[in-house]
């Protein structure tokens, strides 16, 4: 459920700060981060407390999206080149059970309510619905040209599905698995994220270097446009691809691709607040629990930039950089 | 409340639905209601032109292969239908999401014999509704199309010629190339071997026009990068037989013999364009020195090997529905009918003049598949785009290469810059 999820989360942040430091270790030293290796075929683990890689596990081919069952037992993680979901126990860290996903799986999402996986299979123009527990396919949703960023609502009533050629987010009802509203945002849309309350999608678009923001409560229409730009960056090399949104409606983190920067954005103005230099193409990110702390993806440069997050004082750092595998992807944090 | 696609495209099926029933039973009651029947009527053609506004009909114009043009290699299949397969998969895609905006796309196409008939091509295209054409044809042919009276103020876009001289002092307004010049691809090739420092260069030409080009191009690139080219040879035979029983045998002792004489070089680089003799250097050199240019590393718009930045979708859509590689042609095509797929799209419009604008508008970039948006030099509507260098079998790098830094894009290092330009529209 997303609402408690929420107050999990709030609740241990109060902890956090009334116990102080020793709680906070407690906390953290649980928590781990995964990162999908696509050259290399692995998945590395990273200590959230340590900052090392502490396990690397080897999956299917060319792994990229990776989401976790509804109970958090498991660790999904889309392999392309297998056309099939790897799930992977996070007890054991092994592959337990693999399931097919048609072709060439990018981005997935799980459904808050449901045992629910959705699949963007960009070679068929159709977003795929498999029931992880039953191991079927439930249904298959046709949208535009090549289907890439996937986001589910926290209420689970919408799925919104951006296809790469035809510039579109394709508003889907998960009730009626049929897509209602097709609305146009900029060239080669990557990604979605849902503001906490649900009442806004984020859709970054890469080529564009833009990010569109969709009122998902009345018109289902843009309703702005995100720029980004850098003194002594070419236009083309700023292109917007993963994104975090803080719970507390404060802030949003935009990877920047080849800029090899992540934007700060205020999400409520939608002002760019800052630009921090990470690796080199820079490609997905990942909020931990507690929301102090961003990691990054960096492609080319084969690591992942650990980011200090001090909302409260609006101070953000790089702190560290890990070297993980070759063409790291994806990020997630264990909840 | 804000307007939405949708509900244009259910209100434009449910006037095409009713219409033309009102239209019948106003007629069948007499005279007493001409005036009624005629602003039907008025309504009626309006509703007209509001359907063709909804669909765009591009005209592929190509020439047949002549027979003697094949490539050297057995490898490389031999293509009647290039180009025209790019400008198709272009369409269905256009009406992938022109279905969501209630914009059609049609593709009328029109093969040609000879430049001769490249007039009663046009006529043809014209008269299947083309409001745009897409020109797969060389230099003088693609002049012919242009002074020709029947294309009126039709856009042309040119996938096929490299000429440079298209693009610089026989620059036309309504000619817009998605295919690079050779001066694009000589950029390329040496930003490159820039990267490698492998800047001394011995030059093979063959004889024909396009190679005289060619050479050019490159020796325009060697200037504004920094390379020597050492020395310059014409390769003295006329085209081969593509089949030849043992043909190595005479080739790995002519082409030591042939380079021999050449000052010290780094790399031997080959004008070819015709694909005569050049497949044949690779390996037969007397020092041991990478071959590239029209034949071995080569600059190139699109090639098989390129799945980066999504490209494999595209091979896949294209294998799937041609049954072959796609080829730079096919490229070339593709992208000229998606940049009005893609003005539409952002527009809402299929008028000419609201497409042309958005065209070579700030605005205007295109996903091509290449890593960076491509858009068009406003001064000469140059497609700008980045260029594969490739080997025959692998992408080995794409340019422009990092630290070739230009004030308005890096891709405005690959060609002839705004300031040097011949064209003036």
């Amino acid at each position: 459920m997303p609402f408690l999820k929420t107050a999990t989360i709030k609740q241990t942040a109060l902890c956090a700060t009334f116990f102080a430091a020793l709680v906070l270790t407690t906390v953290a030293a649980a928590e781990r981060v995964f990162v999908s290796n696509e050259k290399d075929n692995t998945v590395s683990v990273i200590d959230g407390e340590t900052l090392e890689v502490v396990e690397t596990i080897n999956v299917g081919r060319r792994p990229r999206a990776m989401a976790f069952s509804n109970d958090g037992s498991e660790l999904f993680v889309a392999v392309g080149d297998d056309e099939a979901i790897d799930m992977i126990d996070l007890e054991t860290l092994k592959v337990v059970r693999s399931l097919a996903s048609g072709e060439d799986p990018e981005v997935i999402r799980v459904d808050p309510n449901q045992p629910y996986i959705y699949v963007s299979n960009e070679d068929d123009n159709i977003v795929s619905v498999l029931d992880y527990q039953k191991r079927r396919r439930v249904t298959q949703i046709p949208v535009g040209v090549e289907p890439e960023g996937l986001g589910v609502s926290p209420d689970g009533k919408w799925l919104i599905a951006t296809s790469e050629t035809s510039n579109m987010a394709h508003i889907i009802d998960l009730e009626s698995m049929e897509a209602v509203y097709h609305r146009l945002v900029g060239a080669r849309p990557r990604h979605v994220e849902f503001t906490e309350d649900g009442s806004k999608a984020w859709v970054s678009a890469e080529i564009a270097g833009k990010v569109a923001i969709i009122d998902m409560q009345d018109t289902f229409d843009v309703i702005h446009s995100i720029d980004f730009e850098m003194q002594g960056v070419p236009k083309e090399a700023v292109q917007a691809v993963g994104m975090q949104l803080t719970s507390d409606g404060r802030y949003a983190f935009v990877a920047l691709g080849p800029s090899n920067r992540v934007a700060v954005v205020d999400q409520q103005s939608y002002e760019v607040l800052d630009y921090l230099l990470v690796g080199q193409r820079v490609w997905h990110l990942a909020l931990n629990a507690d929301e102090s702390r961003l990691f990054t993806t960096n492609g080319v440069s084969g690591d992942v930039t650990v980011i200090d997050v001090e909302g409260d004082a609006g101070d953000f750092e790089a702190i560290r950089s890990i070297p993980v595998g070759r063409f790291p992807w994806g990020a997630i944090v264990e909840p | 409340m804000p307007c939405r696609v949708e509900d244009h495209v259910k209100s434009l099926a449910e006037t095409r639905r009713k219409r033309p029933v009102i239209v019948w039973s106003a007629l069948h009651r007499g005279l007493g209601l001409l005036f009624l029947v005629l602003s039907l009527l008025g309504a009626f053609q309006a509703q007209a032109q509001n359907q063709n506004s909804a669909t765009v009909t591009i005209g592929y114009l190509g020439l047949e292969r002549p027979a003697a043009l094949e490539p050297l290699s057995v490898l490389d299949p031999v293509l009647d239908d290039e180009g025209v397969q790019g400008a198709r998969l272009a369409i269905a895609d256009n009406n992938t999401a022109g279905q969501f905006l209630g914009q059609e796309f049609v593709l009328a196409k029109a093969i040609v014999a000879s430049k001769d008939e490249v007039p009663e091509g046009l006529l043809r295209l014209v008269g299947e509704g083309a409001d745009w054409i897409v020109s797969g044809l060389p230099r003088e042919a693609l002049e012919v199309l242009m002074e020709d009276p029947a294309l009126g103020d039709r856009l042309v876009f040119n996938a096929a010629a490299p000429d440079d001289s298209l693009r610089g002092e026989a620059c036309r307004k309504n000619l817009f190339h998605t295919t690079p010049s050779r001066r694009m691809l000589a950029d390329a090739l040496a930003q490159f071997l820039g990267y490698k420092q492998w800047t001394r260069w011995a030059l093979v030409h063959g004889n024909t026009e396009e190679d005289r080009l060619r050479v050019e191009a490159q020796r325009a690139a060697a200037k504004r990068f920094g390379h020597d080219i050492v020395d310059e040879s014409m390769w003295p035979y006329d085209p081969m037989a593509r089949r030849a029983e043992g043909g190595f045998h005479a080739i790995q002792r002519e082409i030591p013999v042939f380079v021999q004489a050449f000052a010290e070089h780094d790399v031997l680089v080959i004008a070819d364009e015709n694909d005569y003799f050049g497949e044949y250097f690779p390996y037969q050199t007397r020092l041991p020195r990478p071959v590239a240019g029209t034949q071995g590393l080569t600059p190139t718009a699109w090639h098989r090997a390129h799945e980066s930045w999504g490209a494999v979708q595209l091979q896949r859509r294209f294998e799937e529905q041609a049954g072959r590689w796609m080829t730079p042609r096919d490229f070339a095509a593709w992208l000229a009918v998606r940049s009005l797929g893609e003005a539409a799209a952002r527009t809402g419009s299929v008028e000419s003049k609201a497409l042309r604008d958005y065209m070579t508008g700030e605005a205007f970039e295109l996903a091509g598949y290449l890593g960076l948006p491509v858009s068009y030099r406003p001064w000469n509507h140059q497609l700008r785009q980045p260029i594969l260098v490739t080997g025959p079998r692998m992408v080995v790098s794409v340019s422009p290469q990092e630290g070739y830094l230009h004030p308005v894009s890096p891709l405005d290092t690959l060609g002839v810059d705004r300031g040097e330009s011949q064209c003036r529209f």
